[in-house]
């Protein structure tokens, strides 16, 4: 071998992989810099997808992660439309499907997650079922939100939420098939999704927990006619939105030989368990600071956050990642915020708002110390539920489940303005 | 285009051209300016585009809105009667020559 490369190779266009080359750039590397990313739009923000974007509130324009002369003017060799064959880890080189090869000193794998998809046969080519994950995903998506038309939703997560809300909106009959007890069981506590229940039906959704999917009928061109049920009726539907998950993008380094379980594998600098090679955003799973064992978020702000990490460990900062995890989502008029992680809460606390049904403070402790928040409608409390849960303040229970008790004033730190 | 300079903590300046339609904190994003993170996107969620616009602009920017004035009292840095979010603010013409600190804390 001649001179190693300096380069610093990111797979993946997506909001990890461009933040962490800006990150880098801003942190003063001159190494140079590849992006390789598989679509061919130029990088954009994933989370309007399935909110702003549906809606029509927010134009394709506005969710680009940078100008599109950023990459060229910081010297970011970004190339769209590629994909990545295989990592030669021992030869610290990629090679893309076309046979080009680019060799690495540092590999960023940012290649995010995939929805899932059903596994009956009948789907495959009917051209009226979906998932979103895309900005393509949501244009074809967009074509099918029509008022009257008839809408299965499979999933109760936020995604299926999300869009469920966009598609009434738009005036679709929209239903919602849930296989669990509750929507969002999976994520969140039962306040949480007895809330958001209450919020779909009172604005129209036919929201079914509980459901069982025997099955789906389909028409002579081989689309989705109905959807057929268990213990219900068949139900005619225009069309099906499949929102039951994502799966991490772990075949490529999985491939390569790095350590991969639901996930790729990584130490609290970012690592991989092959030499220069990182992952971050949706596809890597790491130590929780928090709660220990290992965690994966599919989250913009982990995207983000890893990024910054990511950048600061390749330029040799030795401090390990630490981010509380933060997420949101937007349904209707109504933003969910969510701080911490709140499964090992011992004990929940549900701020009672009399007389108001579309406000929601659901806090979750471990030990008196606050490890989580569900907040909706009050974006100043789910800011302090933040600073709550770093400072790691024992709370009193009963204040907090005080309404009049300020959440401020639990903050002893900062003094009022 | 309209010129618009940050204010770093330790007093540097940093002017940058804007695109029209922009936000204050989507510039700072696109050219480098240190200081302001922007981690939700411009989604009022998270109050780390922070920033202090000079006194003899705050007028011409328009009101805050109710949503963020809640996060404003929330910033990791004291906030001022001239603090805004940056995902607010949107660039053009009549924002051309805006001058806004960024706090050293987001």
């Amino acid at each position: 071998m001649s001179t190693r490369s300096d380069r610093i190779v990111v797979v993946g266009a997506g909001q990890s992989g461009v933040e962490a080359a800006a990150a880098l750039r801003m942190a003063g590397s001159g190494a140079p810099i590849t992006i390789l990313g598989d679509e061919s739009k130029a990088p954009y923000s994933r989370p309007p997808l399935s909110k702003g974007i549906l809606t029509g509130g927010a134009q394709l324009s506005e969710i680009a992660l940078r100008a599109d002369d950023f990459y060229a003017r910081e010297g970011i060799d970004l190339q769209l439309g590629r994909a990545v064959a295989d990592i030669d880890a021992a030869g610290r080189t990629v090679r893309l499907d076309d046979g080009d090869r680019i060799p690495y000193e540092s590999l960023i794998v940012a290649t995010g997650s995939k929805a899932r998809m059903l596994p009956n046969p009948e789907l495959r080519g009917a051209t009226n079922v979906l998932t979103l994950r895309t900005i393509d995903d949501t244009l074809r998506l967009q074509q099918f939100l029509r008022p009257g038309a008839r809408a299965a939703i499979i999933g109760g997560g936020y995604i299926g939420l999300e869009i469920a809300s966009a598609a009434h909106r738009a005036g679709v009959e929209t239903t919602i098939l849930e296989a669990a007890d509750r929507v969002l069981e999976r994520v969140t506590s039962a306040p949480v999704s007895e809330f958001f229940q209450r919020i779909h039906r009172k604005e129209g959704v036919d929201v079914r927990t509980g459901a069982r999917i025997a099955g789906f009928r389909t028409d002579a061109h081989g689309d989705v006619a109905a959807v057929l049920l268990d213990d219900a009726p068949a139900f005619e539907v225009d069309f099906v939105l499949v929102g039951i998950g994502a799966a991490p993008n772990v075949e490529l380094a999985e491939r390569a030989g790095a350590f991969v379980d639901d996930g790729i594998i990584v130490d609290a600098h970012l690592r991989s368990s092959l030499p220069g090679v990182y992952a971050i955003g949706d596809v890597s799973r790491h130590p929780c600071p928090q709660h220990g064992g290992l965690r994966r978020l599919e989250s913009a702000p982990n995207a983000s956050e890893q990024a910054r990490h990511v950048a600061r460990s390749i330029l040799g900062d030795k401090t390990p990642h630490s981010a509380l995890p933060w997420f949101w989502s937007d349904q209707y008029d109504l933003k969910l915020q969510s701080v911490g992680l709140s499964a090992t809460a011992d004990t929940v606390v549900v701020r009672p708002h009399p007389g108001q049904d579309r406000k929601l403070e659901v806090f979750y402790l471990k030990a008196s110390k606050l490890i989580a928040a569900d907040i909706v409608g009050a974006p100043g409390d789910f800011a302090l539920s933040r600073k709550l849960v770093e400072s790691k303040t024992v709370l009193d229970m009963d204040a907090l489940a005080d309404p009049d008790v300020p959440l401020r004033s639990f903050l002893a730190v900062r003094s009022t303005v | 285009m309209s010129k618009l300079v940050y204010v770093l903590p330790g007093g540097e300046q940093r002017a940058v051209d804007a695109e029209d339609g922009a936000s204050v904190m989507q510039s700072a994003l696109n050219n480098l300016v240190p200081g302001i993170t922007g981690e939700c996107g411009g989604e009022l969620s998270c109050a780390t585009c922070h920033v202090f616009v000079v006194p003899e602009w705050f007028d011409r920017l328009g009101a805050r809105s109710p949503e963020e004035e809640e996060m404003l009292e929330v910033t990791a840095a004291e906030p001022t009667e001239f603090s805004r979010l940056s995902c607010q603010i949107r660039c053009t013409a009549d924002t051309d020559g805006l001058v806004v600190h960024v706090p050293a804390l987001q």
